[in-house]
């Protein structure tokens, strides 16, 4: 009898934890499971399906887990006791298919997911995509618009519904650059060039960081990201026109390592600063 | 003259801050203690003799544990300093400055995997491995010596470090070129560097032996297919350590020759390439991670027939499950960086590899089952953890699948949800299977049993203190917390799950505090817990057939296996009397120790570039092998009556 309550409790407090956990994900802002960018959503979208569809092997273990050590527990003389019941081709058959299903099932999934989802793959729209490009620092992060020839530091602004292509590199230890309400992150890595694409529908401020160590100030390599309507994006891009200007030696300047954090706008005057900035690493003494 | 003979090595090194300074001082204290406990019970002697110099693979098992059990301690105050920097550092800097931050996370993996992870595996390799194929020792003895005293001294650089100069701060596998000697000219990689280089060849050096002992030295009669599961386990861990370590050797080779020559393997400029490193690191990295848990899948599959009274369900499923998972984890290498840009055929291919482990792993999962089902189950601690295992590590295997889909990878790489997952992996799997281990082989090994009520409360503090110590991580995970961060900006709204987290680090090291209770009790009351029997748990194979702790030549008699569960057979069949022969036995040396001596003074030197030393103890380590492999008498003959007597003494029931 004492047993049966015991089991009660459990119960109740599993799930009492699940639903709390649930009621949690559901009515904070968790970044991952409500961001504000289609790709995101995707992305949690995947998340929620690879978990439901594992469900149907998870459940079975912990309730076979529960309903094994409560039915044959030594205290339960009735229960059946075969010592040498130690294979059945059907049963195995079964725990080899079931995972194999799943997972075929999953690897269809992610194939086309993957492809469909490439952080390299531009964003279908009627819009033109807006190009950034990236360079991480030590310890911050700078913007380029080549388009636009403006330049800032830890913050950038780009207009909602229109998709935007990140050009990525580093001018310092390997980094990631990623904003999860925005979806998906890639290395920054000297001498080379990554892409990310992606595209926000709603007006609002994204905190960015680096996801890898990268030395000293690295817990310090946050970054906004601000969505805003296309007036207020033209608006911004007129006052960094006033800035000052960026040119190669204004570069070399910033791109000592510090960590200071302020945030500045610039004008951008030399539209190929950034293949420099990877080209440094080609020439033997580039950087010196 | 001066840079000659100190090389790098200034006053400045020993220059610290506070906390190092204490955790200095505390260790000194403690060696100074020991070094007192033996001079005045005057157990040098009993030191050198019966330890340093063994060949005996049960007492190397033992100090292997000695250290694994120094560094689990030294791994947790690593762990508690961290959790409660960040619970702290919530709009502000916190107590520590984020360059010691670095260097105590990079110094807590790197504790806690290769020396703690290795360390169990290792111990169990020793301890349990030889007695349960039948043998009287490992296939290489010295060699045996040998891998133990390299991985003892690379855990003293680890510790060396806290009061010479300082640890590496680039996480605990040091990518270039935050490695590189452009971003970190300091000793601290150095450190790190030769911390794994000096443990992963001796790992390397097990590997083969215990391969070459699976093969070659098991008894009359068992064959492959008669092998506890749990020696097939180790078999695989063999097979992958032989593989995958080299490749460990010659990543690390290449980033010192980076650092001390000038090359540019892993640089930026120069034509180098930093993800040629990322690549090989984790083509050691990722069947790294089954080199831990094989063996720990292997306790399981000992542990849950023994206390379910029934024979092991699915025994051929089981070895095949090993042999997929030790073959698919040298193809999944790449899901630890899809966001390093590469193209999605790349990317599904290695996914779907990598979905593919949970396959074997289900199935090992559900033969444990239905190994209870229909048996008579008692839940002694060794399978109070079996229970926390199946629920954590299913746990870690789901969050490990979402992990191995690019398109969520992208989302929670290198998020705490990452570090929650392989934590829920090698603390559910690999931690717990070692404390699994530990009680169902501890009377085997000592004599006497250990305290069961104490277990159970380790067991249970360690269980709540897990759970509110990392899902929490996955929380912040999802929140879009990063790992490693020592401090975070308050809107952020984190905290609350750090405090929780650092709850859950009190809880554990609560947990460990039981654990060492429950060994200094266990070992107050070992006349009352002996073990005289042998066979505490009413065990099924060879090991529990002779007597508690075994005797030096393990048995007496070879014994002839007819069946799988060999002990369970023989000991429900009449006994016959004994016939004594001759063994012979490796002889004790000293060898092994100080070519492990030698072996720290090398990397010493290369850290310190001290290169005067560095070609002394170059010949030093040639000589001394030369020495040991020149001599022809490694071994001696215990005659059959003298075996006759001792078995007399012991009383044993075979």
């Amino acid at each position: 009898m004492q047993r049966k309550i015991q089991i009660i409790y459990v119960a109740l407090i599993s799930m009492g934890l699940l639903l709390a956990t649930v009621a949690f994900f559901w009515s904070t802002r968790v970044q991952i499971i409500h961001p504000s960018g289609m790709i995101a959503e995707k992305e949690r979208d995947l998340l929620v399906f690879a978990t439901l569809l594992m469900m149907v092997v998870v459940i079975p273990v912990f309730v076979l887990t529960f309903v094994f050590t409560w039915k044959y527990h030594v205290q339960n003389k009735n229960s059946k006791y075969l010592p040498n019941w130690d294979h059945s081709v059907s049963l195995e058959a079964l725990w080899w298919g079931i995972p194999l299903i799943i997972v075929a099932v999953l690897s269809v999934v992610t194939w086309d997911q993957t492809h469909k989802l490439d952080p390299y793959k531009p964003i279908a729209s009627n819009k033109e995509p807006l190009t950034i490009q990236v360079v991480a620092l030590q310890w911050r992060w700078l913007f380029l618009y080549p388009q636009q020839g403006v330049a800032s530091i830890n913050l950038f602004q780009f207009p909602k519904d229109r998709p935007v292509k990140f050009e990525i590199t580093a001018d310092s230890p390997m980094n990631s650059f990623w904003i999860p309400e925005l979806g998906g992150q890639i290395y920054a890595m000297p001498k080379m060039q990554t892409e990310l694409h992606t595209i926000s529908d709603r007006v609002g401020k994204y905190r960015g960081s680096s996801a890898n160590i990268s030395g000293k100030g690295f817990a310090d390599m946050v970054f906004v990201a601000e969505v805003v309507e296309e007036e207020d994006f033209d608006r911004w891009i007129q006052s960094a026109k006033q800035a000052e200007v960026l040119d190669f030696a204004g570069y070399r300047a910033l791109a000592r390592p510090t960590e200071d954090r302020e945030e500045k706008l610039f004008r951008l005057d030399d539209l190929k600063l950034f293949d420099q900035v990877i080209n440094q690493y080609l020439v033997p003494g580039g950087r010196l | 003259m001066k840079e000659f003979i100190f090389g790098r090595l200034t006053l400045d090194a020993f220059k610290h801050d506070m906390i190092e300074y204490g955790a200095g001082v505390s260790m000194g204290l403690v060696a100074i203690l020991v070094i007192y406990l033996l001079t005045v019970k005057k157990k040098w002697g009993w030191l050198w003799h019966e330890w340093i110099t063994t060949v005996d693979a049960k007492k190397i098992g033992v100090m292997y544990i000695v250290v694994l059990l120094i560094m689990l301690i030294k791994g947790l105050i690593d762990a508690l300093m961290m959790r409660a920097q960040q619970a702290i550092a919530s709009g502000n800097q916190g107590y520590l400055g984020s360059e010691h931050f670095q260097q105590i996370f990079s110094a807590h993996g790197t504790t806690m995997i290769f020396f703690v992870g290795m360390g169990a595996v290792f111990a169990l390799f020793n301890l349990v491995v030889p007695l349960q194929i039948g043998a009287r020792d490992v296939a290489f003895p010295f060699l045996n010596a040998v891998s133990f005293w390299l991985f003892a001294m690379g855990a003293l650089f680890l510790n060396l470090s806290l009061v010479m100069g300082n640890f590496g701060g680039a996480g605990w596998l040091s990518y270039p070129p935050l490695s590189g000697i452009e971003y970190s000219p300091g000793v601290g990689i150095d450190y790190w560097n030769w911390t794994v280089q000096i443990a992963g060849v001796g790992s390397l050096f097990s590997g083969i032996n215990f391969f070459v002992t699976i093969l070659r030295m098991r008894c009359p009669g068992m064959t492959l297919m008669r092998m506890p599961v749990f020696v097939w386990a180790c078999l695989g861990t063999a097979v992958l350590i032989i593989f995958a370590f080299p490749i460990l050797t010659m990543s690390l080779a290449l980033l010192t020759l980076d650092r001390i020559m000038g090359m540019h393997f892993f640089t930026s400029d120069f034509g180098g390439n930093p993800m040629l490193y990322v690549n090989l690191i984790w083509a050691w990295g990722h069947p790294e991670v089954y080199i831990l848990v094989l063996p720990v899948f292997g306790v399981y599959s000992e542990i849950i027939p023994t206390f379910s009274k029934k024979r092991l369900f699915g025994y051929h499923s089981m070895v095949w499950a090993i042999i997929a998972i030790a073959f698919l984890s040298f193809i999944v290498w790449l899901h630890h960086f899809f966001t390093m840009g590469a193209s999605p055929g790349i990317n599904s291919f290695f996914s779907i590899m990598t979905m593919a482990i949970a396959i074997p792993t289900g199935v090992k999962i559900f033969n444990w089952l239905f190994t209870q089902c229909r048996g008579r189950l008692t839940f002694a601690t060794p399978m109070l953890w079996f229970l926390a295992f199946i629920l954590i590590f299913t746990i870690g295997g789901l969050t490990g699948v979402l992990l191995s889909i690019p398109p969520v990878d992208f989302q929670v790489h290198n998020s705490l949800f990452l570090i929650a997952h392989f934590h829920s992996v090698i603390i559910g799997g690999v931690l717990f299977g070692f404390f699994s281990a530990f009680a169902y082989w501890f009377p085997k090994v000592t004599g006497f049993m250990l305290n069961e009520k104490l277990g159970k409360w380790a067991f249970w503090l360690w269980f709540v203190g897990f759970m509110l110590a990392f899902m929490p991580l996955y929380a912040l995970g999802l929140m879009g917390a990063t790992r490693r961060l020592d401090h975070y900006a308050a809107d952020t709204g984190w905290q609350p799950f750090f405090i929780i987290a650092a709850i859950g680090g009190l809880v554990i090291a609560a947990a460990i505090g039981c654990q060492v209770l429950q060994f200094i009790v266990s070992i107050k009351q070992r006349k009352s817990n002996r073990d005289l029997t042998g066979d505490p748990w009413d065990g099924r194979t060879l090991e529990w057939s002779i007597s508690s702790p075994p005797p030096f030549y393990n048995f007496a008699v070879t014994p002839t296996v007819e069946e799988r569960d060999a002990w369970w057979e023989m000991k429900h069949k009449p006994k016959e009397k004994p016939v004594y022969k001759d063994i012979h036995l490796p002889k004790n040396t000293s060898m092994g120790f100080w070519i492990g001596v030698a072996g720290f003074f090398f990397a010493f030197s290369l850290i310190w570039s001290l290169y005067w030393l560095l070609p002394l103890s170059i010949i030093a380590i040639v000589t001394l092998a030369i020495i040991r492999l020149s001599d022809e008498e490694v071994e001696y003959t215990l005659k059959a009556e003298e075996i006759e007597k001792l078995e007399a003494q012991h009383g044993t029931h075979s």
